[in-house]
């Protein structure tokens, strides 16, 4: 199977843009991921196609980063930090919170391929822990409760794009510093929203 | 006096700090275009070297000695190190976030000190919006031709790349970084050779912070000189502490380096919640040894830092107050160090399982009599002889990092881990 055209332009011009076409390796496995919701041999051997490596060798780096999920991946990941500053201030028991309200265990994706539950290290947001991410989308200052009302949204409205902002508004407290302007627009899958060289935030 | 370089836009134009118009209504690529038609590379470099700025990354290596170090083969490259894992760490956020194209000019300026002309940001996976406005800000230089082919008609090339990690904070690590940014697992190199010899492509590179990086235009607007002038010797400057924790005012706070712990703890960051004591505190990041009540009085600064057997490291302080509990903090902080391992060296991988193991089994209940010796001797085969600046038996101080918490509770509580080992039920319940 190969990846639709416009997937394939943006496989092209991240491999042009670096001096050497191995470097394309991470960006091009987001690309691979977002296209079959997680990484599939398929997808790596593709990657490999574009690299110059072998499909072997786009595992091997594949497998060292944990934001490549080998396993699929449900269409939202709620990230939970347990880090040492989250820890402090509550972050296990967000997670505990998460888990009980999804019926998701950490490290795992619920049955219905909704959504996956994870355990996370530190991700910068110690200023306003307890910290989550959804889909890579910052909330800080949550409670066990309204991390609760956090996965019942989820559940409930199935929101398409995932927004940092509209998440601290309902379900965040605290923040590590004022965040500046609103940024409208979030991310649409299990993946960082970044582009050109990872992934849109809004896809048309 | 100057107290704060880096954050005074971003505070007095919160709506708009981060777009190039704020930018440059507020002064910004001023230097650049002064710098580029009145100033040589060399004396972009003298200045740099002159200011006595220490990188902010960890290491606080002086940033002009680095860039002296630079092989003179060709093509060279720039690396901004934003992977900013190190827990307690949130500085390196703000600037991207916030103030975008102050790191830019500063990579502009830095490129052209250097004879740089392809530069990239390596910026941790889960910053998606921190990225997001950085590549906003790359797209506004080079639209405004701060960035590109020929810099505001100097002659100057530069191009620079927005790359995202995925995840691992062993890419923080200056080799494991270029590692991953030449497309392979992110596992340090050996050093020698040094990343300014032998670094990206086996090219000349220079890696810095972020911090590091955006303090470059106000040191060529202002002289290297007059940055040397703040703050006390061997701290030059402004810092970003990042205070978190037990703390009443968690945030990111600028300023000069010298004050006391007393003043950083409860003048900045307004004391401990809830009214409570303060118990120990992280001054560095995850990796630093801990601080308790007895070093109150002694000044920030990096070398009484390590006078005392710590670091200011990555500039993140996590407080914690009278309620915590140490062991499972130190858990907490091993679980990552192990979690974070790249596999590399038995020492680092080994240890960290053994030491997550026995501490996990303190912490619930199940701790044996032997366990505090075999702790330290899992620790002292890490790092040999326990002492600071730690011994290393590893390619990179990720092994080292391991040790620190576990050396704080024995050295500060050890009497709190003897009493949960002492109340543990028998082994196997
Ligand atoms: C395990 C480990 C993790 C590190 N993580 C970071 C990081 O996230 N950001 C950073 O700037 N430096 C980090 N460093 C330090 C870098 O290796 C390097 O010293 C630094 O980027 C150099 O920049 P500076 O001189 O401007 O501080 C880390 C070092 C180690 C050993
Ligand atoms: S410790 Fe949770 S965000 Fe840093």
């Amino acid at each position: 199977m190969s990846w639709p055209d416009d997937v394939v332009e943006r496989a092209e011009v991240m491999v042009a843009k670096y001096p050497e076409s191995r470097s394309a390796v991470m960006p091009l496995l987001y690309l691979a991921m977002r296209e079959d919701k997680g990484l599939t041999l398929d997808g790596m051997r593709q990657v490999a196609d574009y690299t110059g490596l072998t499909p072997v060798q786009v595992e091997s780096v594949a497998s060292f980063y944990s934001m490549y999920k080998r396993d699929s991946v449900g269409d939202y990941i709620v990230s939970v930090c347990t880090s040492i500053s989250c820890h402090l201030l509550g972050g296990d028991e967000v997670l505990e919170a998460v888990a009980e309200e999804t019926g998701v265990p950490p490290g795992e994706t619920g049955s219905d391929g909704r959504l996956s539950v994870e355990g996370v290290e530190c991700i910068g947001a110690c200023g306003g822990a307890p910290a989550v991410q959804v889909n890579y989308e910052l909330v800080e200052g949550v409670t066990p409760d309204s991390a609760r009302r956090l996965c019942r949204w989820l559940a409930d409205d199935q929101p398409v794009v995932i927004s940092s902002d509209q998440m601290q508004a309902d379900f965040g407290g605290i923040r590590s510093f004022e965040w500046g302007p609103a940024e409208p627009g979030g991310a649409t899958g299990p993946v960082p929203a970044f582009g050109p060289l990872g992934t849109e935030g809004q896809r048309s | 006096m100057t107290d704060r370089i880096l954050t005074v836009r971003m505070e007095a134009h919160p709506a708009d700090s981060n777009t190039l118009d704020r930018y440059e209504a507020t002064g910004g690529y001023a230097t650049l275009r002064k710098a580029l038609v009145e100033m040589s590379p060399e004396q972009i470099r003298d200045e740099v070297k002159a200011a006595n700025l220490r990188g902010r990354g960890g290491a606080g290596f002086p940033a002009g000695v680095k860039w002296g170090f630079l092989a003179p083969a060709e093509p060279r490259y720039l690396v901004i190190n934003a992977d900013e894992s190190e827990p307690g760490t949130f500085k390196d956020r703000q600037l991207l976030e916030r103030d975008p194209h102050q790191l830019i000019e500063g990579i502009v300026l830095s490129s052209y000190a250097l004879g740089v002309n392809h530069a990239f940001i390596y910026i941790r996976g889960e910053y998606a919006r921190p990225a997001r406005r950085v590549q906003r800000a790359v797209e506004e230089a080079y639209d405004a031709g701060y960035l590109g082919e020929n810099i505001l008609d100097s002659g100057l090339a530069l191009d620079v790349m927005v790359h995202l990690g995925a995840g691992a904070y062993i890419c923080g690590e200056e080799t494991a970084l270029l590692n991953s940014l030449e497309g392979r697992r992110g596992e340090p190199r050996l050093k020698p050779p040094f990343p300014a010899v032998e670094g990206l492509y086996a090219k000349p590179t220079i890696v810095n912070n972020v911090e590091t990086i955006s303090n470059i235009p106000w040191i060529i607007a202002n002289g290297g000189s007059a940055y040397d002038a703040i703050g006390p010797e061997g701290s030059r400057g402004t810092r970003i502490f990042s205070l978190s924790g037990h703390v009443a005012r968690p945030g990111n706070y600028e300023v000069v380096m010298g004050m006391t712990w007393r003043e950083m703890i409860y003048q900045i960051g307004g004391g401990i919640r809830d009214g409570n004591e303060l118990k120990c505190w992280i001054p560095g990041g995850a990796s630093a040894p801990w601080f308790t009540p007895a070093v109150l009085d002694e000044p920030v600064t990096l070398d009484d830092a390590g006078r005392l057997g710590s670091m200011l490291g990555s500039g993140g302080i996590v407080v914690m107050d009278e309620t915590t509990d140490v062991v499972a903090a130190a858990l907490s902080i091993v679980k990552f160090f192990a979690h974070e391992s790249c596999g590399q060296c038995t020492p680092c991988r080994e240890g960290a399982t053994w030491l997550e193991r026995i501490l996990q089994r303190i912490v619930t209940g199940h701790g044996r009599e032997a366990d505090i010796g075999l702790l330290l001797d899992v620790c002292d085969n890490i790092s040999p002889g326990l002492r600071w600046p730690p011994a290393q038996t590893t390619i990179c101080p990720l092994g080292p990092s391991l040790v620190s918490p576990i050396t704080s509770i024995m050295t500060h509580f050890r009497s709190e881990v003897e009493a949960m080992i002492r109340h543990a039920e028998p082994a196997g319940v």
